[in-house]
């Protein structure tokens, strides 16, 4: 710790406090309950029966798929890319999480909202727009990267970058530049002051947004099937082929123990990397912390950044826009107009306009519901943390293992849990906006907790002592500090839900079909007008999601100083 | 305070479209269960629900393989009241699973007999096609190469690295191709493959990435002149007039023969009403239009297909079959020795 710190550590609240707390304890069930009925209990229900046999639990299966070389190697596979994509696309989002905290330039709102389009994007649109540019005859093919590992590294880049710009960004921007500045005036070099005194700081998001990259990319499934080619396997593209095509659900679940055993050991690595203590910084409005890039240094920091934007993000976007107006008469809306007509006459597709409605409506659902269990969560943990317990770091780690169980293992739990009254929601419209608060959640957390955790206690102390009721003092102080969190966490869950996450591909949807849901049947079928149609509706996609977040991070709280 | 009203409107906004849009199932309402490429005229499901008076609510969950084995997954307590959407290669698994009653539409003597492969009679026959080697006919004619007829021709050199095919584990058309060559080369068709493996061979994850990105007939740049497609792919290529022959065509002698079958889930609700709704599948108007909905034949005599179909995709003579016995003994055999043939 550099001297530039405050003084850290778990804070006690003052004892004239304790007795008007709230019970944040019993509001944790809340969150806990979610996940008992939406996770726990599905997961468990078909893991059981895949494990269950003649009335007893066996766990030869386990043995049988540790003992299998093959398998192993699929494992390490696993873990391995997930790591080095992590450690890329952390490597690659600091600079930009720096980009958008710390400078002020004309279209940086925009930009920071835009950065979360490839999150949304379909795998295999994303997959053949990067096909189309590294395949043998595009123009980066020369890299010889096609079916290598080193497509499913760019890929998974490609799909988190935004994962930890917004979420370091989101604590960086209220970060006091002053302590910086401090450091910088009493002869500190730029590289020293950085990793003594800001690292430290940003550590908490980092790791929060490090373990996410990490179970996304540990789960990763279109991307290694598409970019990768067959040679590629991970734990969940097995989880997949033994469930949904095999219907081997004994060897499923003892792959999915496997899974679930490395990440709950990994998750523990990065909690302990995390560290122990609770950093309390002196937060900022964001207003206040960025400005507008001084001198050649800035000038290039910013430049390089958007470069790296506009080729690793943009390129593979301006493909997918290219071909929606690639008609075989020259460019034109031809596509467009050809998606215009695909709802009439058949049930295969619905418009364009009743899709997005569709998508929307989830959305909005899956994000209220996200920032409810979340938002609780995120409090709870807070809060806990303070008082030093361990519930806090369980709270947070079971609230995330969803993202860390496969995909195809939650919905087909599901169907064999969820079937009887009062749960009987298997073929409910709320299963859906349900799989996507699964998903969300962990990202809400880990997008508020950084910030709310980091409020100096002194402000609530100081607003108590003035008079200010527990209540008030949350409104006043951490729900203001904490705004830009919440918009960012919203944003995600809102972008999440959107982007129809992986957990939804395999639960039985009513005729509602969504943007996703249209672009990937207008890839069923043979056709130049279904293949542009297709394009031009994740063109769509793109627009929707970008101005949705957008719009969701102009909500601000007055008097926060929020951009 | 007036933030704190507005979120309350909001949320209370949100609710009330929520519940308006949480349709409940009334006693008038008919599920079907099927995959994600189903596909009918609106005209004709209204026709339906009008004829009987009830709603027609379409489950889709996935893929063939995937919704049938979610139907295995909660027999007892179905998701709906039938299914659209077992084919051959799956037929066994779901008669072996009893997951269906039996039924005889009253229209099944209009289906060929080769076509009723399920003697228990719990699934009926509703269409049909034909997975087929396709070729794009400008890029053959650049490279000097005639279109191959033949899966020998195949591993012959002058088609030396142009074939994309998909992986039989994650594709369907990828698992009928690799039928076809058991049906063709029985016990030599792993011979068969490490030859064609050793010619150059692009395996895909699935059609979209095989037809779209890699086959030169997909229309966006691909470079591969020959791709595992339908017979019934070539029409869609042809984008204005009617030209002799479609830019692409599909080698006839090449084809697995792929059926999609239909039954009443054992535990149905409306059994009755799921019973009409396999007949209604065999009738005339329904037939008529799966060619143009779904892009498979038709299995009812005398149902024609629409005019480009009969130009640019004809029917195959003699397609490779396998009995639905034999695919689902050796099934998984079959792909787990694919992979080690072709990937490993």
């Amino acid at each position: 710790m550099s001297a530039a710190e405050p003084p850290n550590g778990p804070v006690g609240p003052t004892p004239g406090a304790r007795s008007r707390r709230f019970p944040w304890v019993l509001v944790a069930l809340v969150p806990l309950a979610f996940l008992a009925v939406f996770f726990v209990y599905p997961v468990g229900s078909i893991m059981g029966r895949g494990l269950w046999s003649h009335g007893r639990l066996s766990l030869g299966a386990i043995g049988d798929v540790v003992d299998d070389s093959g398998l192993r190697r699929v494992a390490w596979f696993t873990v391995w890319q997930a790591a080095a994509s992590t450690l890329l696309t952390v490597a690659i989002g600091l600079p930009g999480a720096c980009l958008f905290a710390r400078y002020d330039f004309r279209g940086a709102r925009f930009l920071h909202a835009a950065i979360i389009v490839p999150f949304v994007l379909p795998t295999v649109v994303v997959g053949s727009a990067f096909l189309a540019l590294l395949g043998p005859g595009g123009p980066l093919g020369f890299l010889g990267v096609e079916n290598t590992v080193w497509a499913i590294l760019l890929a998974h880049v490609f799909f988190n970058y935004a994962v930890v710009v917004r979420t370091v960004g989101g604590l960086w921007s209220h970060l006091d530049p002053r302590r910086e500045e401090a450091a910088r005036m009493l002869g500190a070099s730029r590289a020293r002051v950085f990793v003594h005194v800001t690292l430290p700081a940003l550590r908490p998001a980092i790791a929060a947004s490090a373990a996410i990259v990490f179970l996304f990319t540990f789960t990763s499934f279109g991307v290694i099937l598409v970019l990768g080619g067959p040679h590629f396997a991970t734990l969940e593209t097995e989880i997949y082929r033994q469930t949904a095509l095999l219907l081997d659900l004994r060897t499923a679940a003892a792959l999915s123990i496997v899974q679930l055993v490395a990440v709950v050991v990994l998750l523990g690595i990065g909690g302990l990397a995390r560290g122990r203590h609770t950093v309390s910084l002196g937060l900022r409005p964001a207003t206040d912390t960025a400005q507008r890039p001084h001198g050649p240094r800035a000038w290039a920091f910013v430049a390089g950044n958007l470069a790296v934007i506009a080729g690793l993000l943009g390129l593979p976007l301006a493909v997918l826009v290219e071909r929606s107006f690639a008609t075989p008469a020259g460019p034109s809306f031809g596509f467009y107009r050809a998606l215009g007509d695909v709802g009439t006459g058949s049930t295969f597709l619905v418009a364009p306009a009743e899709a997005i409605r569709n998508s929307l409506t989830y959305a909005v659902a899956a994000t209220a519901i996200a920032l409810l269990i979340g938002g609780i969560a995120a409090v709870v943990i807070v809060d806990r943390e303070r008082r030093g317990g361990h519930f806090a770091r369980a709270l947070d780690g079971l609230l995330a293992l969803p993202l860390g169980v496969s995909a195809v293992t939650v919905g087909f739990g599901f169907l064999i849990a969820l079937d009887s009254r009062p749960l009987d929601l298997r073929t409910s419209w709320w299963l859906v906006p349900i799989a996507h608060t699964l998903v969300a959640t962990p990202f809400v957390i880990r997008t508020m907790t950084p910030v709310m955790r980091s409020i100096d206690p002194r402000l609530r102390e100081a607003a108590a002592v003035l008079g200010a009721r527990p209540q008030r003092v949350w409104r006043e102080v951490d729900l203001r500090i904490g705004a830009r969190a919440v918009a960012v966490a919203a944003g995600f869950a809102f972008a999440i839900s959107l982007g129809e996450f992986g957990a939804t591909a395999f639960i039985v949807r009513p005729e509602r079909p969504t943007l996703p849901v249209v672009i990937y049947r207008l890839l069923s079928r043979p056709g130049a007008t279904s293949f542009g149609a297709a394009m031009a509706a994740s063109v769509i996609l793109m627009v929707l999601t970008a101005t949705a977040v957008l719009v969701i991070e102009r909500f601000h709280v007055p008097g926060t100083g929020e951009r | 305070m007036r933030r704190t009203v507005a979120l309350c409107v909001v949320l209370l906004l949100g609710c009330t479209a929520l519940v308006a849009c949480d349709s409940s199932t009334d006693s008038r309402t008919v599920t079907l269960v099927t995959h994600d490429s189903f596909a009918v005229s609106k005209a004709e499901l209204r026709a339906f629900e009008q004829a009987h008076n009830v709603r027609v609510k379409i489950l889709k969950s996935g893929d063939a393989g995937s919704t049938l084995n979610q139907v295995i997954l909660t027999k007892g307590k179905p998701l709906g009241d039938a299914m659209f959407g077992v084919d051959n290669t799956f037929l066994a698994r779901a008669v072996n699973s009893d997951v269906f009653e039996p039924y005889v539409p009253h229209d099944l003597g209009t289906v060929p007999a080769r076509f009723r492969l399920d003697p228990t009679n719990e699934l009926t026959p509703i269409d049909y096609a034909d997975v087929c080697l396709n070729y794009d006919r400008a890029s053959l004619a650049a490279k000097g190469v005639s279109p191959p007829t033949s899966l020998d021709d195949l591993v012959q050199p002058e088609y030396k690295g142009m074939l994309v095919i998909e992986n039989p584990a994650s594709s369907s058309p990828g698992l009928a191709f690799v039928l076809a060559t058991i049906a063709k080369y029985g016990d030599g068709w792993r011979d068969y493959w490490t030859k064609l493996r050793a010619n150059g061979l692009k395996v895909d994850d699935g059609w979209e990435q095989a037809y779209y990105t890699d086959f030169a007939g997909g229309g966006q740049g691909g470079t591969f002149p020959l791709v595992v497609s339908y017979a019934s792919s070539p029409p869609a290529g042809v984008t204005k007039g009617t030209p002799a022959v479609a830019p692409t065509g599909a080698a006839l002698d090449t084809c697995f023969r792929q059926v999609e079958f239909a039954g009443v889930l054992r535990g149905a609700k409306h059994p009755g009403l799921a019973r009409e709704l396999v007949d209604w599948m065999l009738s005339e108007p329904f037939q008529a239009g799966v060619a143009d909905q779904m892009y498979v034949y038709p299995l009812r005599d005398g149902v024609k297909v629409p005019p480009s179909w009969a130009l640019y995709a004809p029917v195959p003579g003699h397609p490779f079959i396998l009995t639905p016995t034999q695919i689902a003994r050796s099934r998984n055999t079959w792909i787990n020795e694919w992979t080690d043939t072709v990937l490993r």
